[in-house]
């Protein structure tokens, strides 16, 4: 049975390493996996889309359906929303509690609405963390999205993966660190 | 070893094994990281030239002499080099050479969704179109073995889900490729027609053998699933068409695909009871199906244009698509693609937004985003250096039918270099009295960040030398040219009205670099202090206009209670553009 992760945020997010890192572990575990992404036109402060399939079996599509996200994973609260129809119905949400203005709001033409996670929770299994907040406390703001990865791992049940050697191996030693620390506290948070 | 690799990364691994030596490109989306991922291995010369059409000839050059070799490009750019490629095809190689097309289904991010697997069809050039990232390592590979051997370059079709899709690949070593030593042959190479009368005749023998391998390759293959119903697709909707179908159907893969293996197909299809033909955009291998005498069912369900995702699958032939959670969707405010804070493009656009009276023709590249709000500052585009054209034939035609509309024509440096500098030599032969803007932000920025021959870097970021914009102008024989800061309103304003008081053709130079691009020492010696400073807004002297909203920047918004501006200080690069909109003076330089 192929299982579908769809996580979202806005370009400049981490959206693309964290997917990177989550594709590397699915397939040191074994499993067939494939990853779409879509980018081109716009630069910065566009929507983004990293969608990941995997499976004990082949994986046909890269594409994740409507309908049919086991879990979504949002890195910010208007990109949640916008992507909700992706998840499958009785799917799990993990919404990051942060805004970025789209540009319509910037120019003062819409409002970015204030009661967005009730809309989410209101229509499905939703958890709310600060990963943005978590990420400042470890001394770090860049590690929030390994911290989102981590909840992905704990409601995913992927705890098994050796996560640890995966960042060691593809993260700046530098960084390696924090970013393992970073992994740890999301998967407390969920 | 293992690897998950994207389509492109796959591709360029595929040639890499195949002991290619030379690449060259120009970017476009989807195709850009294919080269970039070639200029990551030592021993291939990749190279970025300054159109797809210059990078196919050297490509052919480079296979003349004896190297294996490949171009890549976007759909559209294979319409640029489609003259070399015609005739390529005629003569055949000696080192084996790959071209590769990445087609957009659903025009992520393209003018146009052309299917270019009519380009194989009319210039007669074998075709190969890989379902993974496996594939397209492995075919790419192959496909420089299969050049040799049948004497001909090859079509790579891939599409932007394949491209920008992660799978798993296998890889091998780098093998050698087989000496192919030059030597002079002008029955084969000079393609005078006394001898493309005979290359012409010799091409219709060379597609019968191809015929007889396309029937027996491996990459045309039949799934059979003891089943009465079939599919038949290609690329990256075998994939689509195998997530909805499953094991339900039968498949005939096709992944050789010009010339169609007629007798195969033939044999699948009188096989089954019923056949659908899953192919993004143009009819191709219905049409083929349809020659052959089947009735298939194809483009009377599927719609001939967009990705044949599986919902859209799923819903033509079903009459359903997988249940969603029903919810509001008022609140979701779109995120438009916007300039960047302190991209050097926002000056010149709020200025010429302000003008009445004139045309402004428009090319391909960030800049196009100036025909949105709040600029509206665009009237068309068209195509890869069209600006400057299009617009000389405009003005000379609002001339002639006596209007006193004023064209003003836009581009940036890649842009100019692709193709725009034909086009200005047509305003200074022909002259006409268009105003000529070279948006130079030293750099290829819409496609990610490309060097080009302005930029002063090489695809594998070696120093490179650099062409100068303005000396080539001047060469060309323009007299009126004007190279000024696009951050300097005042200055801005000033040299449009100058240009526009001329009666003939000038050209103005706005020069500033791009905020997304790795700065080199030229330019830190040009560009002194560039992107250091912030701005703030004196909360006192804001008056809540909202002007200074109006030249679009990202890093500007209005505070939700207090209505006044506020600059966001982790976004504002200094360009200083707002503090010169504003009023009351109320935007004002942060103290270091």
């Amino acid at each position: 049975m192929t299982k579908s992760i769809l996580l979202v945020g806005v370009g400049g997010q981490g959206t693309i390493l964290a997917s990177k890192l989550l594709t590397i572990g699915l397939m040191q575990e074994g499993y067939d996996v494939k990853m779409s992404e879509i980018h081109g036109m716009s630069q910065r402060g566009g929507s983004v889309s990293s969608q990941v399939r995997y499976g004990t079996e082949e994986v046909c599509s890269p594409v994740i359906e409507k309908g049919s996200a086991d879990i979504l994973v949002s890195f910010e609260k208007m990109e949640a929303l916008r992507w909700l129809e992706y998840l499958k119905k009785g799917g799990k949400v993990v919404v990051n509690d942060y805004e970025i203005n789209p540009m319509p709001v910037l120019m003062d033409k819409r409002e970015y609405a204030s009661n967005l996670l009730e809309q989410i929770q209101k229509v499905a299994e939703t958890k709310v963390v600060n990963a943005t907040d978590e990420a400042a406390k470890l001394g770090n703001g860049k590690v929030m999205n390994i911290i989102l990865l981590g909840t992905i791992i704990k409601l995913m049940n992927l705890q098994n993966i050796d996560w640890e050697s995966i960042i060691k191996d593809n993260v700046k030693p530098a960084f390696a660190e924090d970013n393992v620390k970073a992994l740890k506290v999301g998967m407390t948070l969920v | 070893m293992k690897k998950l690799m994207t389509g492109n990364e796959a591709l360029a691994r595929g040639a890499y094994e195949a002991g290619i030596l030379f690449a060259s490109a120009y970017p476009g989306t989807p195709s850009t990281e294919i080269l970039e991922n070639m200029a990551t291995y030592n021993e291939v010369d990749a190279e970025w030239a300054p159109n797809e059409k210059v990078a196919l000839e050297a490509a052919i050059g480079a296979s003349i002499a004896g190297a294996r070799s490949m171009a890549s490009m976007k759909h559209v750019g294979l319409n640029v080099a489609a003259d070399p490629l015609f005739t390529y095809v005629y003569t055949g190689v000696n080192a084996g050479m790959v071209i590769i097309t990445a087609d957009e289904p659903g025009q992520h991010s393209s003018q146009n969704e052309q299917d270019n697997r009519n380009y194989a069809k009319a210039a007669k050039i074998p075709m190969m179109e890989p379902s993974s990232s496996q594939e397209s390592k492995d075919m790419m590979k192959e496909a420089f073995a299969l050049s040799e051997e049948y004497d001909t370059p090859i079509l790579m079709r891939v599409t932007t889900r394949g491209c920008h899709s992660k799978g798993i690949v296998e890889c091998g070593e780098r093998e050698t490729a087989p000496e192919r030593k030059y030597v002079k042959d002008v029955n084969k190479t000079v393609t005078v027609p006394a001898i493309a009368i005979q290359l012409r005749r010799k091409l219709e023998d060379r597609l019968v053998l191809l015929k007889e391998f396309s029937e027996k390759t491996e990459h045309n293959r039949v799934e059979d699933n003891g089943v009465k119903t079939g599919v038949i697709a290609s690329g990256m909707a075998y994939c689509f068409a195998k997530e909805v179908f499953g094991d339900d159907v039968s498949y005939l893969k096709l992944g050789f695909t010009y010339p169609l293996p007629t007798d195969l197909i033939k044999s699948f299809c009188d096989k089954m009871d019923k056949v659908y033909i899953i192919e993004e955009n143009d009819p191709y291998i219905e049409e083929t199906v349809r020659m052959l005498g089947f009735n298939p069912i194809g483009k009377t369900l599927f719609p001939p244009y967009g990705e044949m995702t599986p919902d859209v699958i799923r819903k033509c032939v079903f009459g359903e698509t997988i249940e969603t959670i029903e919810y509001d969707q008022t609140d979701v405010v779109p995120r438009p693609p916007a300039l960047c804070a302190g991209c050097p493009h926002r000056g010149f656009f709020y200025e010429l937004g302000k003008r009445k009276n004139i045309m402004v023709a428009g090319d391909i590249g960030c800049y196009t985003l100036g025909f949105a709000a709040p600029y509206n500052a665009m009237d068309f585009n068209i195509c890869m250096g069209a600006s400057i054209s299009a617009g000389h034939g405009a003005q000379k035609a609002f001339d002639m039918l006596g209007s006193d509309m004023r064209v003003v024509s836009v581009l940036g440096d890649s842009t100019f270099f692709h193709t725009g500098i034909n086009s200005l030599m047509e305003v200074l032969y022909n002259n006409s009295r268009t105003v000529n803007v070279i948006l130079d932000n030293r750099i290829t920025g819409m496609t990610g960040h490309q060097e080009n021959p302005g930029s002063g870097r090489h695809a594998n970021l070696s120093d490179a030398p650099i062409m100068d914009i303005e000396a080539i102008v001047k060469a060309l024989g323009a007299k009126n040219v004007a190279i000024i800061d696009p951050n300097d309103l005042k200055k801005m304003n000033e040299t449009l009205d100058w240009a526009l008081s001329l009666d003939e053709p000038s050209v103005i130079i706005t020069r500033w670099p791009c905020v997304l691009k790795r700065l080199t020492q030229a330019d830190k010696e040009e560009f002194e202090n560039v992107f250091t400073e912030k701005y703030s807004v004196d909360q006192e002297k804001c008056v809540g206009c909202k002007l200074c909203l109006k030249c679009g920047c990202p890093a500007i918004s209005l505070g939700r209670e207090s209505r006044l501006a506020k600059i966001d200080s982790l976004t504002c690069v200094g360009c200083s553009v707002c503090s010169q909109i504003c009023p009351t003076h109320a935007i004002g330089k942060e103290a270091k």
